[in-house]
């Protein structure tokens, strides 16, 4: 590491906060996605806006690049290191700052974990409502630059529906105030633009977000079906009925097979997929809509229809749902979680498709995902200690996103591009648009030294896998040389 | 028609000429006076696609607001933002170019809330696609939602999927006679239980209140909150700006404030929907005077009609944010073509 860049940081931060010996480093060469590694220069641990900012300050002086890091449960690789960039942790900003339950919002410093919003806010009769499956650990800030979702994000939105505004640290020690605690804030909807932006733009420091009015009852009805495809009919029969749960999961039998052995929901584990559909609302409202849904259902093929019986068993269905990842890393050495989204009437067919593909590269795939969405969480089983098997395993994951795209949706859902979908983007985007993307990275970060090299692929790259984006079955650029 | 309009952008370019986009000139009264030369978009229409089971409409900008209203309406599904038209001719690009959400919003969410993707012009004379018609993505920026509330100035919306709803089964609407300082603490008691509201309204005196859900769920509310019946024609009379408060001449502001500000006290006559979130004044006080005070408050200010012209028509921006904007702007209209000044005067 460059001396003066060593030192301009030790007078920037404690020597606590600093961290540059190799094995204080190593738990920061990844996040959730591990098959990605790198050792960082250092790692950063600031805990007040103005080490954060002499942090920044250093590292545009000396051009070295700068990734954020919240508690690292990303899945695309998104907090990865870069070998010659240092990593800068919000976790030492975890402070709840207020609690305003008048207007119903809570603001929070990044590294607060998401689960501890709602905790702060339970008093109060109010929650924060996206709920990622990992809201133990993740941090909002990582929500944020994630655009993070949940079970209940069908009703109740993503993380960037239930955000009013942020504080923002730019490169050259700005702070940008972005969004208000009023609605519809003046100029240029910047909070949308962060939200999702994987930590390209800025460093988030300070996040204010809604809160909920926790609903007086919820109640989940669990649907078996003798087939995937009439699960997934079932899904689009639901919400073409006008009703709109609270959430609307699935499981294949792999998943539901893994899930009942792990913790004993009750699931049927006969059934080629399940549904799980969650009501919530006022007392009244939720029993009326769960006769209309038990109809629905049982129209549509259900082999049969349950509704948890108490409170306790409620949460008994949704831990076998929310522990379904590590439920199939219980049966499989390695898993890689895919993340598509489709328009809801290609769900059959597109998991007809999985099934066609799990097959011809003799990998299992089991799928446990947000159904009402469209999200797909394809879990590709796989052993990495295995020949080959892990380049099949990311070669099965490519057609999977590529089918993805096909059918009119997107390669990413929720758990962003990060490294891991530099590729798969190729084909989502022209090379004009991820020209655009790139001159919207230049106006936040003009050095370019905000996690670069993620979220959006150079157009060099897309060139280069010969995955130019066709549209139309033209090529863009026609007239121009494939390198 | 998509060639016709990226060519008039080409040529543009070519020739430095800004434009002033327009729909179905319904807003032409909202934000600033923009310079350049009309580019009508209003022959670029039609929905390209509603699978009503999806919750998902796709359609060119110039389409009218009315059509899409009819065919969801038909559908039983209806958009959750209940948009202002202020004219038959409002259309779907201009509803998202300005962003205006109607008394729906803070239940239903806004504009912004259900755009899930965009097709788009930008000022190189590039046709881009942002988002999709798909409920979540995260592949790229969301370039999609920074159109919406743009007015136009970073783009030439092309064509735009929003997410709709189902129509909830009933509505009703309650009215009661409350005196202003009342209000507040009413709404702050619904707003703490989990009651099926949709819209408030308060207005020399009276409060009226719109619920929606299932049957079931509003017979128990009713008893709740009490009232009298009242007439739900208000609601559309409303987002339109039809009532009475709205006529005549005087300068006209948006004050959007967290909902549980106090009251503004500033002079002049004052209607507040979103359960307070949403204040609209009729006051000749003057900008600068109301601006410190709804600052003060932690909100933004709009003058939304009236007043003077050449005046600051949104709330300014902090020296960094809008070094920021410009810079943006920069990134996707390069030569500034897009309704230079209609919302900033700087770019
Ligand atoms: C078991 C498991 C289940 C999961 N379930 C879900 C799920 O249901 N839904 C879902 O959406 N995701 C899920 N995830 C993914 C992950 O938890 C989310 O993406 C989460 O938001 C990441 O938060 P984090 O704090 O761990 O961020 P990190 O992994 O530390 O960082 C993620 C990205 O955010 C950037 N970043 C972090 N903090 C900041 C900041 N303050 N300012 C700017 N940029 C920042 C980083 O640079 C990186 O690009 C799951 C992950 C696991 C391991």
């Amino acid at each position: 590491m460059n001396p003066a860049f060593l030192s301009e940081l030790r007078r920037a931060l404690p020597a606590s906060a600093l961290l540059v010996e190799a094995e204080a480093l190593h738990p920061y060469e990844c996040d959730g996605l591990s098959a990605y590694r790198q050792v960082p220069l250092a790692v950063c641990l600031p805990d007040t806006l103005e080490q954060a900012r002499a942090v920044l300050a250093a590292c545009r002086t000396h051009q070295v690049p700068v990734v954020a890091r919240g508690a690292g449960t990303g899945l695309s690789g998104g907090a990865l290191p870069l070998a010659d960039g240092v990593v800068l942790s919000l976790a030492r900003f975890n402070r709840i700052l207020a609690i305003d339950a008048e207007n119903r919002l809570a603001r929070v410093q990044p590294g607060v974990r998401n689960l501890a919003i709602s905790e702060a806010a339970a008093p109060f009769g109010l929650y924060y409502a996206p709920d990622p499956s990992s809201q133990i650990a993740c941090s909002i800030g990582g929500n944020v630059a994630e655009n993070s979702g949940g079970v209940h994000c069908l009703k109740y939105g993503l993380t960037v529906h239930n955000l009013l505004a942020l504080k923002v640290l730019t490169l050259d020690g700005e702070l940008l105030e972005i969004g208000l605690e009023a609605p519809d804030s003046p100029g240029y909807d910047l909070l949308a633009l962060m939200t999702g932006s994987e930590g390209l733009l800025g460093l988030v420091v300070e996040v204010t977000v809604k809160l909920l009015v926790k609903p007086e009852r919820a109640q989940v009805v669990l649907a078996a079906f003798a087939s995937v495809e009439a699960a997934g009919a079932a899904v689009a029969d639901i919400i073409g009925a006008g009703i709109l749960p609270a959430g609307l999961e699935m499981m294949d039998n792999l998943s539901i097979r893994a899930a009942e052995d792990f913790v004993h929901a009750g699931y049927p584990v006969d059934a080629a997929a399940i549904l799980l559909c969650e009501l919530d609302g006022a007392n009244a409202e939720v029993s009326e809509q769960i006769m209309a849904v038990r109809d629905v259902l049982l129209k549509s093929g259900a082999t049969e229809v349950r509704t948890a019986q108490d409170e306790a068993q409620r949460l008994k269905f949704w831990a076998g749902r929310k522990g379904a990842f590590p439920a199939v890393g219980r049966i499989s050495p390695d898993y890689y979680c895919m993340d598509g989204t489709i328009p809801r009437r290609h769900l059959a067919g597109v998991l007809g498709r999985i099934a066609e593909l799990s097959s011809q590269y003799g990998l299992r795939v089991a799928n446990v995902f947000h159904a009402g969405d469209g999200n797909l969480h394809p879990l590709i089983l796989f052993d990495a200690n295995l020949p080959g098997e892990m380049d099949r395993a990311e070669a099965l994951g490519a057609d999977i996103l590529r089918l993805c795209v096909e059918v009119g949706g997107t390669v990413t859902g929720e758990h962003g591009i990060g490294v891991e979908k530099l590729d798969a983007s190729c084909s989502q985007f022209t090379p004009e648009e991820l020209a655009q993307f790139h001159a919207v990275k230049a106006a936040f970060d003009p050095d370019g030294l905000l996690n670069p090299g993620k979220a959006v692929p150079t157009l060099h790259r897309c060139a280069e896998l010969g995955r130019m984006h066709v549209r139309g079955g033209q090529l863009p650029f026609p007239e121009l040389p494939r390198f | 028609m998509e060639a016709d309009i990226v060519d008039r952008v080409r040529q543009a370019l070519a020739g430095k000429t800004p434009l002033q986009l327009r729909g179905g000139g319904s807003k032409d009264f909202y934000g600033r006076r923009a310079g350049g030369e009309i580019l009508d978009l209003s022959a670029h229409r039609g929905i390209v696609s509603y699978e009503p089971s999806e919750l998902v409409l796709t359609a060119k900008a110039g389409t009218p607001l009315a059509e899409i209203q009819a065919i969801l309406a038909e559908n039983g599904q209806m958009l959750p933002f209940e948009p202002p038209s202020f004219s038959p001719a409002a259309t779907l690009g201009g509803m998202v170019a300005a962003g205006l959400s109607g008394p729906r919003r803070p239940w239903g969410g806004s504009v912004r809330d259900a755009v899930l993707g965009v097709k788009i012009v930008n000022g190189k004379g590039e046709v881009l696609r942002f988002g999709g018609q798909v409920m979540k993505n995260v592949a790229g920026y969301d370039l999609s939602r920074l159109m919406v509330g743009a007015l136009g100035t970073l783009g030439v919306l092309l064509e735009i999927s929003v997410k709709v709803l189902p129509r909830p089964a009933a509505e009703f609407t309650r009215a009661f006679e409350l005196a202003p300082a009342a209000v507040a603490e009413k709404l702050a008691e619904w707003g703490r239980r989990p009651l099926p509201l949709s819209a408030t309204c308060y207005h020399a005196g009276r409060l009226h209140v719109r619920l929606s859900g299932g049957r079931a769920c509003l017979d128990g509310a009713l008893a709740l909150l009490g009232g009298e019946d009242a007439d739900p024609a208000l609601w559309p009379t409303l987002a339109d700006q039809q009532l009475p408060f709205f006529q005549g001449e005087g300068p006209l502001w948006r004050i959007a404030l967290p909902a549980a500000a106090p009251a503004l006290n500033l002079p002049g006559e004052c209607l507040v929907e979103w359960a307070g979130a949403l204040r609209w004044l009729r006051t000749d006080l003057s900008a600068k005077a109301l601006r410190q005070r709804v600052t003060s408050l932690g909100g933004h200010a709009t003058l939304f009609r009236g007043g003077d012209e050449k005046s600051a028509v949104f709330h300014p921006l902090s020296p960094a944010l809008l070094a920021l904007h410009q810079r943006l702007k920069r990134a996707l209209d390069p030569a500034g073509l897009f309704n230079p000044g209609r919302l900033y005067p700087e770019f």
